[in-house]
């Protein structure tokens, strides 16, 4: 399943900004086949910052990202049109990353029965498995999630945590930002507070966090 | 990969299939009905302004499809999961610039024909019209397509697109328009040059804005 090439995911001394605020500084890790790591961090703290950046789609405030193998993103953009039937939406990423065994997937995360519906009339918890799908297809070798249990019920919530873990267990990464806990086995954890600058007391980050979230 | 991106960017913007993308088609055959009824039925003053008309709905046309030609997927994360699949913004922005110009340009071409009918253009002035239109209408996509990236991140973004495809758009107009008034085929070659170097620079610059887009 997996690219022949280890995959590996490393932040050097990294730091990010938003606007005119760091978010946070100095943070470094060191993802190797087959772990799964949590971010966590309040709203606006920058876990999805944090995400983009070590996806290369934006370019950090200091610091460097290594990453050998394919990237897979999950953010709240299913990235498909919204006017089109599901299974036609989802078959242009699907031929894009040649991916096999659709009808499997598909079934797995209990979309089948949505194939005729336009995408716009999904609901979150919907989209969120829409996308869960597209990222399977991709077959990535590093997988960054961005709140992947958001908007899902228990069932899903559990396959969430299945797929992450059969995806380590696959040789893969998985950095996974949430404010839900994942059940999944030997996952290594970090918050995004601790590489914070030290703020003097009383500074509104929140409300700077919120409004920019 | 390009060929599927081809197609899907196709089918969103092409008219009668795309998501309203007709707009442009049917309001440059509007005008083209609607200004007999405001300038007269005059045969020779239709015939002597006709053609600059076509020119400025056109233009205008042009106008229409901007708002969604970017911004919307940028918002859908549709660049960004291209970009995780090793796809450049160049290589986006020029599939889209490609896609943009199938959906109007050979359109209008051809809805030129009954425009030309209802204001009086015939011999020489249709001639280079339509030749006009074929060199310029790339260029016009192009303008646009810079514009839809640059603007694809402002909230009024819509209304200074058209602010900003007025003065960018002149070159290409004075002299697709001016080719008429003299009846003079050599500046529709100036009209190609520059549609060229607009085509040429467009991807590159598109590309820059929307990477810019992401830093926000």
């Amino acid at each position: 399943m997996q690219a022949p090439l280890r995959p590996l995911l490393e932040a050097r001394d990294l730091a990010c900004q938003r606007g005119e605020r760091l978010l946070f500084r100095r943070l470094s890790f060191r993802l190797e086949a087959g772990t799964a790591c949590h971010v966590t961090g309040a709203n606006g703290a920058g876990k999805t910052t944090l995400l983009r950046a070590l996806a290369g789609l934006t370019t950090p405030f200091a610091g460097e990202v290594l990453r050998e193998g394919t990237l897979g993103l999950l953010d709240d953009r299913t990235g498909l049109d919204p006017e089109l039937p599901l299974e036609r939406a989802l078959a242009f990423w699907f031929a894009l990353d040649a991916a096999a065994n659709t009808a499997t997937l598909m079934e797995r995360l209990r979309l089948s029965a949505l194939a005729e519906v336009p995408v716009r009339y999904l609901s979150t918890g919907q989209k969120k498995r829409v996308a869960l799908a597209r990222l399977l297809s991709q077959e990535a070798a590093i997988w960054l999630l961005d709140e992947p249990l958001s908007g899902l019920d228990i069932a899903s919530q559990g396959l969430v945590s299945a797929l992450v873990t059969e995806h380590c267990s696959a040789g893969g990464i998985a950095l996974i930002a949430s404010h839900q806990p994942l059940d999944v086995p030997d996952m290594t954890s970090f918050a995004i507070e601790d590489y914070q600058l030290a703020l003097p007391e009383g500074d509104g980050i929140e409300g700077w966090g919120e409004q920019s979230a | 990969m390009i060929v599927a991106l081809l197609r899907r960017d196709l089918a969103q913007f092409f008219p009668f299939t795309g998501s309203g993308a007709a707009l442009p088609v049917v309001f440059f055959i509007a005008v083209a009905m609607l200004y007999p009824f405001a300038v007269g039925p005059d045969a020779n003053v239709l015939a002597k302004t006709g053609g600059g008309v076509v020119w400025i709905a056109a233009l205008l046309a042009a106008i229409l499809p901007l708002e969604k030609l970017v911004a919307r997927d940028i918002e859908l994360g549709f660049f960004d999961q291209l970009r995780l699949r090793g796809l450049t913004e160049e290589v986006m922005m020029a599939v889209r610039l490609i896609a943009h110009w199938l959906s109007f340009g050979p359109v209008l071409v051809l809805a030129t024909f009954p425009a030309a009918a209802l204001l009086n253009i015939e011999g020489e002035t249709f001639r280079l019209l339509i030749l006009g239109l074929i060199a310029g209408t790339p260029g016009l996509a192009a303008i646009g397509l810079i514009i839809a990236a640059l603007t694809a991140s402002l909230r009024a973004g819509a209304a200074l697109s058209g602010l900003l495809l007025i003065p960018l758009a002149l070159p290409i107009l004075i002299f697709g328009a001016g080719a008429l008034a003299r009846q003079d085929p050599a500046s529709l070659g100036f009209v190609g040059a520059i549609s060229l170097g607009l085509v040429a620079l467009a991807p590159f610059a598109a590309g820059a804005a929307i990477r810019a887009a992401r830093e926000q």
